[in-house]
């Protein structure tokens, strides 16, 4: 936007300012209207779907699927999307700092004089692009379990081992995921990379009835699994055991 | 011989209806002999009064002439219901800021026992308190939807063009802070729920580059998620963000006042009409 365009559009303003109406009472008015209808939407929402308050929290508990509030699902989806070894801290803020920035600096980048909608392609592939990311992001968000659900497959020595030893294997990793491990261990491409070490190849450092033993009797801040089930236990543990 | 002069042409235009003014408050003919204007019972001071306390006030804080620029300043020509999105925004705003307050008087920011239970009995004991937390939490989700909105419409009239771009950067700010807002505030029930999305959101603030460890210890108070953590998380949702928001709103309304709100980019000053300054010759 040269000089000569940023005068032109003063002068254009000027004249369409002096043939407008003044903002008391009209635009007061309508916006007055609108905040009343806000507040009416606001107290319409808090009947019929109210403010639910689930159990207390406890440190203790793992088996909890995080969940933040919906205008966050579009984040957390990126996340499981977006999953570079070695790369999550691109991922987990470099992709958002990088959209924030190119947000607060749009009108420094964009500085054609034009401003109807029809004569800015760019900016409408921008729009339709980041519009239908968000919206599909937040569906899946929406529907998709647990961000700490495992996904990793057997590897090549339980596969070797027969049909019995894959279904114990995937068995395993559902509990596993029940459980939440993931909240604080990356086991594959799943989980978070805290406070916990990795798991993804414990097994070939610890046999397995350590990883029971831990499981059972662990190192603070990890919470112990001796509440569950023993089947259950067992079943965690050789999962676990069979991350080699 | 000389002419009579000319009479002084009637006013045009639509005559207004007339407020229904109790009869006790209509002008009475004077007596003869009374100045003009002069308040003569005491019902004339009365009437008097709002005029004399508003002419006090504005004779030692001369509000007048900005309370005239804010509220008859002229809106462009095309302005429609789509430029109601900002001010549903801060109504927004205000909703949470006095519900708030209202949740305020009972929560309490204890997390080795307290929050939740505070949070339990907001729900169940206080009067209209479920509906009250329900409001705070919906009128969250309202303002964001708002917020993005107002933003859409901001994007596609090219309305963040010369000169309103610094008026572009504060609103991104609101849009951000408004998020922060939404996660500081996801906390405070202190059930699974939100407790265990704290700790998720806090571990992804930790793996950012650089800074993303020192943020994560200083949205915790600590390394690990301790008692002072709520507190923190409180204190930043009630005192500092609602402040910032609250000035930077003032900011973004100071631009818009000062720069005028945009017209539609569809709306073209046609050429015959007279320019400003021009109508007058």
């Amino acid at each position: 936007m040269n000089q000569r365009e940023k005068e032109a559009y003063l002068r254009e303003y000027s004249i369409l300012k002096a043939q407008g109406k003044p903002f008391f009472p009209y635009a007061v008015a309508k916006d007055s209207l609108m905040g009343l209808l806000v507040v009416v939407v606001i107290i319409v929402l808090s009947l019929l779907f109210g403010a639910q308050l689930g159990p207390k929290a406890s440190g203790a508990t793992t088996t909890y699927v995080p969940r933040p509030d919906w205008y966050f699902f579009f984040l957390f989806q990126l996340l499981r999307v977006i999953h570079p070894p070695g790369f999550l801290g691109v991922a987990t803020i470099g992709i958002p700092t990088l959209g924030m920035i190119l947000l607060f600096l749009l009108p420094f980048y964009d500085r054609s004089a034009e401003r109807r909608i029809e004569r800015r392609p760019i900016a409408v592939a921008t729009l339709v692009f980041v519009v239908v990311a968000m919206a599909l992001l937040t569906l899946r968000g929406a529907a998709a379990g647990s961000p700490t659900a495992l996904t990793i497959s057997a590897p090549a020595a339980v596969k070797a081992a027969g049909k019995g030893a894959v279904s114990e294997f995937y068995a395993g990793r559902a509990a596993s995921s029940d459980v939440g491990c993931g909240a604080c261990h990356t086991i594959g491409t799943a989980g978070n990379p805290g406070p916990g070490p990795a798991l993804t190849h414990v097994g070939s450092r610890i046999p397995l009835a350590g990883i029971e033993r831990t499981l059972v009797n662990p190192t603070a801040p990890m919470p112990s699994f001796k509440g569950l089930p023993p089947k259950e236990l067992t079943a965690i543990a050789t999962f676990i055991s069979d991350l080699k | 011989m000389s002419e009579a002069p000319p009479r002084p042409r009637r006013r045009r235009g639509p005559r207004l209806p007339k407020p229904p003014v109790p009869p006790a408050f209509l002008p009475r003919p004077l007596p003869p002999g009374t100045q003009r204007g002069a308040p003569r019972t005491a019902l004339d001071h009365a009437a008097e009064s709002g005029k004399v306390v508003v002419d006090w006030i504005d004779e030692r804080t001369q509000l007048s002439g900005v309370t005239r620029w804010v509220m008859f300043r002229k809106v462009p020509r095309g302005t429609n219901w789509f430029y109601t999105l900002g001010s549903a925004t801060m109504f927004a705003f205000l909703a949470q800021a006095v519900t708030g307050v209202f949740l305020a008087m009972y929560y309490r920011p204890d997390a080795s026992g307290g929050a939740y239970e505070s949070v339990r009995y907001i729900s169940t004991s206080v009067f209209l308190g479920n509906f009250v937390r329900g409001m705070h939490k919906w009128g969250a989700t309202v303002m964001v939807v708002l917020v993005f909105l107002h933003m859409a419409r901001t994007f596609v009239w090219g309305a963040y063009k010369y000169p309103r771009e610094l008026n572009w950067v504060i609103g991104v700010t609101l849009l951000i802070l408004t998020m922060i807002m939404g996660f500081t505030g996801y906390l405070l029930p202190f059930d699974e729920r939100s407790y265990w999305a704290t700790i998720v959101g806090v571990n992804i603030n930790g793996t950012g580059p650089v800074i993303g460890p020192y943020l994560s210890d200083f949205l915790r108070g600590g390394p690990e998620f301790n008692a002072t953590t709520l507190s923190r998380f409180y204190a930043i949702h009630m005192l500092i963000l609602p402040g910032a928001i609250a000035g930077l709103i003032l900011a973004h309304l100071y631009l818009v006042t000062k720069l005028g709100t945009t017209a539609p980019p569809w709306v073209k000053a046609t050429p015959e009409e007279p320019a400003l300054g021009e109508e007058t010759a």
